[in-house]
């Protein structure tokens, strides 16, 4: 068995660069299919019918009216009477006929009682809770009250974020096509080789019937690994009526019920010497995912920053409203905010640039080295020393300039995945994976490391993703874990490949096999190049039989000989520079640097591209995006794309990424990245306001509301 | 969606021939980027939907200077954002449709559009009328979130804003509009084309079901100094939070007459009358726009969430003013 590492980084030819996204020329010109383009012959559309309430009990349904409808091929009720149903939105009953227009007239002819119920939908307010709260035990760590009696400074605050959603562009949904005995799932997904169970068991049929498509996905963001309940839905309807169905949500029910992230809120009490060394942490923190309660999780909060003496507590709040899924870095994005908020106000206490704060801290982190060199470095590129000045600064003019910090940290490591590699006599290449491209780059990235070991141009790679069972399994697009899955399973079956091709070769160029090697499309003998094959010549040793091999990655495999393929833990640093207009509120972006790690980079372009996307996405989260919520009603206030309010170009402002290149993060081969650099930029950017304007704005999003709110209590800019 | 009728007519007799009398039997259709969109949510269901788009005389954008802008209803914003007389002339018009920050609604609404668009209030968006209660009769707006509600005119029952864009820039600058209907035409001002409904069934404006707006007339500006200023919270698509549209006829420095219009504060495009008349015979500076800031909002009576919006007032008719006299945007 080879030794599996990467090629050393004097050597790489390929690994590392600016390579452009394989799937970018069809993505642009609208070649490229996503599942909600997918159009089959006969295909029926799906509506369903939705609770207006937020928690109600069915009392009776009539579909007749519905039925009798032309065009209408089938109604089932999913929820009839007796059922209570906890949020509005839900699903009541389901429609499929010939046209979307048809399906809708026909839901609306569906009748439903329903009993009303006591309801409960905003959790912003733990004192409005009532019975709805479900506290989690208090954890303790040293003497938290005693640290706070010996601290030299003492900071309270009330922080808080609000639900967002996942808020994919392609709406969650499927195209089910059931024909005889064997399912096919047209999913949009991020969970290619998990899907086929979730839709056999609960219909009955064999996972080995069920099979999987997709090949463009517009968005998931952690809430597209299951079948949903929506989905099986489909299929039954697709069962009953013999046809193919097509369901694709609202954009409403999209907001409100295939996803969002929970809320986190919390009282913080923070201590620290006069030198500013952090000693004590005390928080009660509350929030919702839904009628589960949840919220936040407590385990990383404090966040980063680990304080010898605290106390923490945590209160889930059970509303009536669509359920929490993973949001891209579940927990961390909310408690970075918090974590950093409190202490940004206590180094403003201590009259410390919080900058000299952090450093002064870093001990309590897991990587007090990397962070310390990341920050030193994000400080050049915001020139942070140049430009801050504490808080409360006497400048003309109602503008106001601020700088704010904060800092992350991630998992990442590879999930297990297996690649099937084959290189045929004429010398193509295929690497087959039942992975998916979330708009990551995993298609390029597995092209990247197989033209890496071959010594051959990427684009001479066919890489194929996105089918179940067809091709091997690969995880899900969650924490951060593909690219270390399918760049170890591919190199792994690259290595093997080579391995067996070198025996086929060796002889005819009367060396040993291990005198081999694959570079710039030849196989050659090590240091004597010209003793060498094109791969052409060298695959057409196999015959007539294509070489076919596999490789895999196995998560928890920490085996010696898996050598340095991939690693897990990556740190990650953050700045911003907000203008926060004193007299209307609005807060602009002008500047954030990212400073990112995450082990040996694959391609440089793409890991830009993800850190980009992600600062867009935490940009709007701290300043406009926020779920609204009607407490009378119970109902969704802001489900369309005119009121949920995501950040244009225009409010986006410099972005200045770097990626971490030192050769000791390299060493430890790949990790993920999707998630890190989302975590940071609302803690960051309200900081940086805070700085501005040299008052807290507690709760995102900053709109200017709030903002002009924060300044009137503090006795106002404005008059 | 429910099924209707299409109709496109090429005349504006043919398109009031197919109009009905009541808003439940025809809508009309012209850049679509608002009556598609309730359409979907059922929150407009017209037997028949009357594209105008066809009709040649609504169309386009004429300026001569001895007579002003005549602006056909079917022109769409993008025309006047791009249009060299407009920009130097009428800055508060461009500024104000500038402001709808939607390629998409600039490239396909139209300026009539904008006057007649309905409340972009999210409880009348979902279905709940402009006066939503709930089933205990409680108001919705007055006890939830109200916070992109009115602070002006808001004593009756109507608490949502008026959604145009262009109304108080218009009034303003002293526009008339004119409409058409079987029984011939007739011209009024655009001040006087807003109404506060007072029943569900009314509308915001004085159209009737059988009307249809078919140009705007902006006089000359003469020396007119005007500007519009928005207050947003998004620079991508967004609806405003606060426009302030002023017009200044100033005289050796001091102002002869001045027109101050706030948007997105009431029912309808609010006319700071007082606020204006405050400003006659003074030299603009810092503080006479501030006094004119907090004069336009002397009577606001904030809701429970939207005490920030008369700040916002405040402030934007300050810089409009500002912007008016030193020509900025």
């Amino acid at each position: 068995m080879p030794e599996y590492r990467w090629p050393d980084r004097n050597e790489r030819q390929v690994l590392g660069k600016r390579v452009s996204r394989l799937d970018g020329p069809d993505k642009v010109t609208g070649k490229a299919k996503y599942t909600s383009d997918v159009n089959l012959a006969g295909t029926l559309h799906a509506k369903f019918l939705r609770c207006p309430h937020a928690h109600a009990r069915v009392t009776s349904i009539d579909t007749s009216a519905a039925e009798s409808l032309p065009g209408v091929k089938a109604v089932r009720v999913i929820q009839g009477p007796g059922k209570e149903v906890q949020w509005s939105l839900d699903d009541i009953a389901v429609v499929a006929a010939v046209d979307e227009a048809t399906a809708e007239d026909a839901v609306r002819r569906i009748a439903v009682e329903y009993e009303v119920l006591p309801h409960l939908v905003n959790e912003d307010d733990l004192g409005k809770a009532g019975d709805r709260t479900k506290p989690a035990s208090e954890q303790v760590k040293g003497d938290p009250d005693q640290a706070f009696q010996d601290a030299d400074a003492v900071v309270e605050g009330e922080y808080g974020i609000p639900v967002i959603t996942h808020c994919c562009l392609e709406p969650h949904g499927q195209v089910i096509d059931w024909s005889g005995d064997t399912l096919t799932a047209y999913q949009s997904t991020q969970n290619i080789s998990g899907m086929a169970n979730q839709f056999a068991q609960p219909l009955e049929i064999p996972a080995a019937n069920v099979s999987i498509v997709q090949d463009h996905v517009g968005g998931g963001y952690g809430s597209k690994f299951g079948a949903d309940s929506w989905g099986l839905e489909t299929a039954r309807l697709s069962r009953e009526t013999g046809r193919p169905v097509r369901n694709f949500l609202e954009r409403d029910a999209e907001l409100f019920v295939a996803g969002v992230r929970p809320s986190g809120f919390a009282r913080i009490k923070v201590g620290a010497k006069k030198d500013g060394t952090l000693t004590a942490w005390e928080a009660e923190s509350w929030g919702t995912s839904g009628l589960s309660g949840g919220g936040i999780s407590m385990q990383v909060l404090p966040y980063v920053i680990n304080p010898p003496n605290v106390r923490k507590k945590h209160t889930g709040i059970a509303t009536n409203t669509g359920p929490a899924r993973a949001w891209r870095a579940p927990n961390h994005p909310q408690t970075c905010w918090l974590t950093f908020a409190a202490l940004d106000d206590l180094a403003a206490r201590l009259e410390m640039d919080p900058l000299d704060f952090y450093l002064k801290n870093l001990n309590l982190t897991e990587r007090p080295d990397l962070y310390r060199k990341q920050l030193i470095r994000a400080e050049e590129l915001m020139g942070w020393r140049k430009k801050w000045r504490p808080r409360g600064q006497e400048t003309t003019g109602p503008v106001k300039q601020g700088l704010g910090l904060a800092f992350h940290t991630w998992g990442g490591r590879g999930h297990n995945s297996t690649a099937r590699l084959v290189v045929d006599p004429d010398g193509s290449v295929s690497v087959s994976m039942g992975t998916q491209d979330i708009g990551t780059g995993t298609t390029t990235v597995i092209a990247m490391v197989a033209a890496e070991t071959f010594g051959l141009p990427v684009n001479s790679i066919k890489v194929n993703t996105g089918r179940s069972p067809d091709y091997p399994r690969s995880g899900p697009s969650g924490g951060s874990t593909t690219v270390g899955g399918v760049c170890a399973a591919t190199r792994r079956a690259c290595q093997l490949a080579l391995e067996e091709l070198f025996e086929k070769v060796a002889p005819r160029l009367g060396v040993e096999p291990s005198e081999l090697e694959a570079a710039s499309g030849r196989i050659r003998v090590k240091g004597k190049p010209f003793r060498s094959l094109t791969w052409k010549q060298a695959a057409s040793r196999l015959g007539v039989t294509p070489l076919e091999v596999t490789g895999r990655n196995i998560s928890a495999s920490r085996r010696a000989s898996d050598g340095k393929l991939i690693d897990s833990g990556v740190a990650g640093v953050q700045m911003a520079e907000v203008s926060v207009d004193t007299e209307t509120g609005v807060v602009k972006m002008k500047k954030f640097v990212a400073i990112q790690d995450c082990g040996l980079i694959v391609n440089e372009k793409l890991a830009d591209s993800q850190v980009y996307g992600s600062l867009i996405m935490g940009i709007s989260s701290a300043l406009t995006e926020e779920r609204i919520m009607d407490e009378r009603t119970g109902s969704l206030l802001n489900g369309e794309m005119e009121f949920y309010k995501l950040a244009g170009l225009g409010d986006i402002g410099q972005l200045v990424v770097e990626m971490w290149k030192d050769a000791e993060q390299d060493a430890r081969g790949v990790i993920g990245l999707g998630e890190p650099p989302v975590i940071a930029p609302v803690g960051a950017i309200g900081n940086a306001v805070a700085n501005a304007i040299g008052v807290r704005v507690p709760r995102a999003p900053f709109i200017p509301r709030r903002v002009l709110a924060a300044l009137e209590e503090k006795g106002g800019l404005y008059a | 969606m429910k099924a209707f009728e299409y109709a496109s007519p090429t005349t504006k007799e043919q398109a009031i021939q197919l109009l009905g009398a009541q808003w439940e039997e025809a809508e009309v259709l012209a850049g679509g980027t608002d009556l598609l969109s309730l359409m979907k949510t059922f929150g407009a269901t017209p037997r028949r939907v009357v594209d105008i788009q066809g009709i040649r005389e609504f169309q386009g954008i004429d300026y001569i200077a001895s007579s002003g802008l005549r602006l056909g209803a079917l022109a769409t914003l993008s025309e006047l954002i791009d249009h060299p007389a407009a920009q130097k002339n009428y800055p508060s018009l461009v500024q104000a449709a500038g402001g709808v920050r939607s390629q998409q609604i600039q490239s396909f609404g139209t300026i009539g559009g904008d006057l007649c668009q309905r409340p972009r209030c999210w409880y009348f968006r979902n279905g709940l009328g402009y006066f939503p209660k709930d089933a205990s009769g409680q108001d919705l707006v007055r006890q939830g979130e109200n916070q992109y509600h009115a602070i002006l005119g808001n004593s009756g029952e109507a608490a949502f804003v008026s959604a145009s864009s262009l109304g108080p820039p218009l009034i303003a600058l002293g526009a008339t509009l004119r409409i058409f209907s079987k029984d011939g035409s007739r011209e009024l001002p655009v001040a006087e084309f807003f109404r506060t409904p007072q029943q569900e069934s009314d509308r915001e404006t004085i159209l009737n079901p059988g009307e249809i707006l078919g140009e705007i007339h902006v006089p000359p500006a003469g020396q007119v100094l005007n500007a519009t200023y928005e207050v947003r919270e998004k620079e991508a698509l967004d609806w405003p939070l606060v426009t302030a549209s002023v017009t200044l006829k100033l005289n050796e420095g001091k102002v002869e007459q001045a027109r101050i219009v706030l948007g997105h504060v009431a029912p309808i495009p609010w006319n700071a009358v007082q606020a204006a008349k405050g400003l006659a015979g003074k030299a603009i500076d810092e503080d006479t726009a501030a006094e004119a800031g907090a004069a336009a909002v002397a009577g606001a009576t904030p809701l429970s969430r939207n005490g920030y919006k008369v700040q916002l007032a405040r402030v934007a008719v300050k810089r409009a003013i500002l912007n008016a006299v030193m020509g900025g945007a």
